[in-house]
């Protein structure tokens, strides 16, 4: 077990004070780690001995080997992590080489959602940076014979102060890996003026992987004996397979299999819908058999859901009082009714498409089952899989491909425990493929919502109340079935979390039932909350014959940390204590200010305007300013800024990419983003009708991230919801009218 | 069987000739830079070249490329395009730039400095739903390597 020195010292008691109690960020543990079939070559130069922690590790060819353990989805991860890892380890670039972890519970979470990669593990990865420096220093102080003070690392090699003495990390390696890792108390970090790596926008590592065809996604892996699948699932939620004619499918060329899924058992979480999968030597012969399957569903309870009917419901419902989640000053009836302003905003369904649908390869055998996923929860995969084998975790291998575009589709693992299911009936490798109809009909689909909100304005034109209230089926329905309001957890998004400086605040959540598997999608309930208080505060500003940021300045007030505690209201911060992550107006207030300078310099011309938004999430900042020109019903979106306060970024050229990313997924939402359902069942199938934006509608879009020293906040979702508010604001500022429901496609021409 | 030639070599392939390219190039020939978006002409990510020209793999059959040359990801050889990406770091998730790439570099070859509409029309049909859409544009237009990268 020599082999394996370096990782046993690391004891849990060493993990705990390194991380603190309530982190359990690494467990023990001696077994390798796997890497992505796509670096296989170019790992073969390292060995576990060669493994300084769980993180780093160095090759005789002097490479450094850093483990990224979150998913990469587009967001350039697997550049960030290796770029904080290998600031600390004072490691060149160029012969920086990442491997993707496995599936594993030793680093912690590995769960890439809610913009959380950075802003959790920034301080962990500089100290696993930091800690293999420091071993390297020993190494060389010994070989030398010399105190540890007098060697220091720097540009891949340590060197003796004074002296003319060098060792590179690739002659250190072997040495280092034997002492006994450093106490967390000895590590000295960087201060930021000393980062080599923090703050570069380096090109991201896949590069020429991707511009070659090389990379590999859920669908490229081809395991020897691989067949492919697709499933036939029950159109509406809650429906079974009643019964099946497979004689024509069985004839069709090139089909092996027909396997019927498990039909899911109460709430449905990460159960496959059940129906029958096709299975046969390649995925068209596949595809080609489900078309001829003959199969009857049984009724469902859902069979009646209509989503226009429902939303009607839903607007219904705002108008009259809720559960309170939010209170501040006095009741309602107490309110001033000098003036009183109202409005209802809607957003419909809405679906993930990222642009590689669910893909995934399982090969279960008598040992257990190894997957090739596309996911964004390696773990949750891992615990799914072996919950539906009824085998145990340690006996399934999670291997994470890139993924084509996750946005919270892929962090619902249902779809690798579906094929581990095919796999280990047929004893084969299956790769499964979900269509594009599968993704947009079979999802975890962002919820249709309505929300109302009302202000009280007084006599001098001052906001005195304003009240809200939220209605959408929960994410938690889709875990707890009894569930029919908006939770606490999904309020805090941009809901009840803004700081507004006025006496008396109301939020309320209002009943919403579910009628199909709701999910998170990039900025969750941020989304409808966004473009409904966005909105609003733009309908004010027009009321009271002010600019959208005086108004803005003015609901928020002075500079200041908004203390909620003292409020009574208990607030989840996407779950950052308030004292790391304050809820704090002085960085709005300079995103309004530079967003109206930014504006100004580009003025609204003919049938033009300028609208804004502004909203916190993720625990970062982001402000959107959207021009658009109107000739008649065409809308024409002509310019875009994007402004985020990330605090520290790691990769700025990938936060700009975030922000450029982040505006067009918001316009694409705005514009065209409706999932209709019509007897229980989604009426979209592909892209003629559930449309994304293209090339041609898209503006040209500016980003300024704001210099800030605060602590790394969320970067992959805040940019998305001031997109919508932001371009429902310019249509009125070009002249046009008021839009409250989305999509925008609705009420005029793209 | 069906002959196809592909990135110069020519493949012989026993199976339904009806069968899209798509297919062909993934499950059969395990060429899988060549991506399913959509499978029905809808997003681009399958783009491919047959005698030069910019078609969908996922609504062409194997038995309509008999004779004809068909280029891949894995085998476009237009450097200088793959360079003017790498210097916008266009990709974010890369799912969608084999087709991107494959469009504009049908593109650049009959209008190496292509106008703004141009660009529109040649690339309209491809979706990217990270956003990479104002990078692209602007590694087109960078294809002589006259512009400043962006940082």
């Amino acid at each position: 077990m020599s082999k394996f020195t370096a990782v046993e010292n690391f004891s849990r008691r060493d993990v705990l004070k390194l991380f603190g109690a309530s982190g359990g960020a690494l467990m023990l543990g001696a077994s390798g780690l796997g890497w992505s079939p796509m670096l296989a070559a170019q790992t073969a130069a390292f060995g576990e001995e060669q493994r300084l922690n769980l993180f780093v590790a160095i090759g005789e060819d002097n490479k450094v080997y850093l483990t990224c353990h979150r998913s990469e989805m587009g967001q350039g991860i697997r550049t960030g992590i290796p770029q904080v890892l290998a600031d600390e380890l004072e490691a060149d670039w160029d012969k920086v080489v990442v491997m993707q972890g496995l599936a594993d519970k030793r680093y912690g979470s590995q769960n890439t959602d809610g913009s959380r990669s950075i802003r959790k593990d920034y301080d962990k990865m500089r100290e696993m940076g930091a800690m293999a420096r420091q071993m390297l220093e020993q190494a060389a102080a010994e070989r030398w014979q010399v105190p540890v003070t007098e060697v220091y690392a720097k540009a891949h090699a340590v060197h003796h102060k004074g002296g003319d003495k060098r060792l590179s990390y690739g002659e250190l390696a072997m040495a280092a890996a034997k002492l006994p890792l450093p106490d967390a108390k000895t590590l000295t970090l960087k201060t930021p003026d000393q980062f080599t790596q923090i703050g570069k926008g380096h090109t991201i590592v896949d590069m020429d992987d991707m511009l070659g065809g090389r990379a590999i996604y859920g669908a490229d892996n081809r395991p020897e004996g691989l067949v492919y699948a697709v499933i036939a699932r029950p159109p509406v939620f809650g429906s079974a397979l009643e019964s099946i004619d497979d004689s024509a499918a069985r004839k069709v060329a090139g089909v092996l299999d027909i396997v019927t899924l498990p039909i899911p058992k109460g709430a449905p979480a990460f159960q496959p819908l059940g129906g029958v999968a096709v299975v046969a030597t390649n995925t068209w012969s596949a595809l080609e058999g489900r078309k001829a399957l003959k199969l009857s569903w049984s009724k469902s309870a859902n069979d009646s859901h209509n989503s226009k009917t429902y939303l009607g419901t839903l607007k219904q419902r705002v108008q009259e009082p809720g559960k309170v989640a939010r209170e501040l000053g006095s009741q309602p009836q107490n309110w001033p009714q000098d003036k009183i302003i109202s409005a209802t905003y809607t957003v419909p369904y809405l679906a993930h498409a990222p642009m590689e649908p669910p893909a995934v390869i399982a090969s279960v055998d008598k040992n257990g089952c190894e997957l090739w996923a596309s996911t964004q929860t390696p773990q949750s995969t891992q615990e799914n899989v072996a919950g539906m084998l009824g085998i145990d975790e340690s006996k399934v291998k999670v291997n994470v491909t890139l993924l084509g575009g996750g946005f919270g589709r892929k962090s619902k693992p249902d779809f690798s425990v579906e094929v581990a299911f095919i796999s280990s009936k047929i004893n084969k490798p299956v790769l499964l493929q979900w269509s594009r109809e599968d993704e947009l009909r079979n999802g975890y689909l962002h919820a249709i919502s309505a929300q109302y909100y009302q202000a009280c304005i007084d006599d001098k034109g001052k906001v005195q109340a304003i009240l809200s209230r939220s209605a959408f089926p929960s994410i938690g329905s889709t875990f707890d079935s009894s569930v029919d309001t908006p939770q606490p957890f999904e309020l805090d998004l941009g809901f009840t979390d803004i700081p507004w400086d006025i006496s008396a605040v109301r939020c309320e959540a209002v009943k919403a039932e579910s009628h199909t598997r709701i999910g998170w999608l990039r900025s969750v309930s941020n989304i409808q909350h966004g473009f409904g208080v966005g909105s609003f505060v733009d309908e004010l500003a027009i009321a009271n014959g002010k600019s959208c940021t005086a108004q803005w300045r003015e609901l928020l007030g002075k500079a200041r940390v908004e203390n909620f505690a003292n409020q009574g209201f208990e607030y989840g911060n996407y779950g950052e204590d308030q004292s790391r992550h304050p809820v704090d107006v002085g960085r709005y207030l300079k995103l309004i200010d530079r967003a109206e300078a930014l504006m100004a310099q580009k003025p609204a011309g003919k049938n033009e305007g300028w609208g804004f938004a502004i909203h916190r999430s993720f625990v970062a900042y982001a402000a959107v300013a959207i021009k658009v020109r109107l000739d008649g019903d065409k809308l024409t979106v002509v310019d875009a800024i994007a402004l985020m306060d990330a605090g520290t970024v790691v990769n700025p050229d990938r936060v700009a990419a975030q922000m450029e990313g982040a505006v067009m997924f918001g316009l694409s939402l705005a514009l065209f983003g409706e999932i209709d359902f019509d007897k229980g069942a989604v009426t979209q199938s592909n892209f003629h009708d559930y449309p994304l934006l293209r090339l041609p509608q898209c503006p040209p879009i500016a980003t300024e991230i704001i210099a800030s020293s605060a602590v790394p906040g969320g970067v992959g979702e805040p940019g998305v919801p001031p997109v919508a508010p932001a371009l429902a604001n310019a249509i009125v500022a070009a002249g046009g009218k008021r839009y409250r429901d989305l999509p925008l496609s609705k009420h005029l021409k793209i | 069987m069906t002959s196809l030639k592909i990135n110069g070599r020519l493949f012989t392939l026993d199976a339904d000739p009806r069968m899209p390219l798509l297919w062909a190039l993934r499950d059969l020939m395990g060429l899988t830079g060549t991506k399913y978006g959509c499978g029905a002409g809808l997003c681009g990510a399958c783009t491919v070249h047959v005698d030069g020209e910019p078609m969908r793999a996922c609504l062409t059959s194997i038995q309509s490329l008999e004779g004809k040359s068909v280029t891949t990801i894995e085998g476009l050889a237009d450097d200088k395009l793959k360079d003017s990406w790498r210097r916008h770091k266009v990709p974010q998730c890369g799912f969608c730039q084999a087709g991107q790439l494959m469009s504009a570099a049908a593109l650049v070859s009959k209008h190496p400095a292509p106008s703004d509409s141009q660009i529109d029309e040649a690339m309209a049909g491809n979706i990217c739903r990270c956003g990479t859409y104002t990078r692209i544009r602007a590694a087109i237009k960078d294809y002589q390597g006259k512009q400043e990268a962006k940082s």
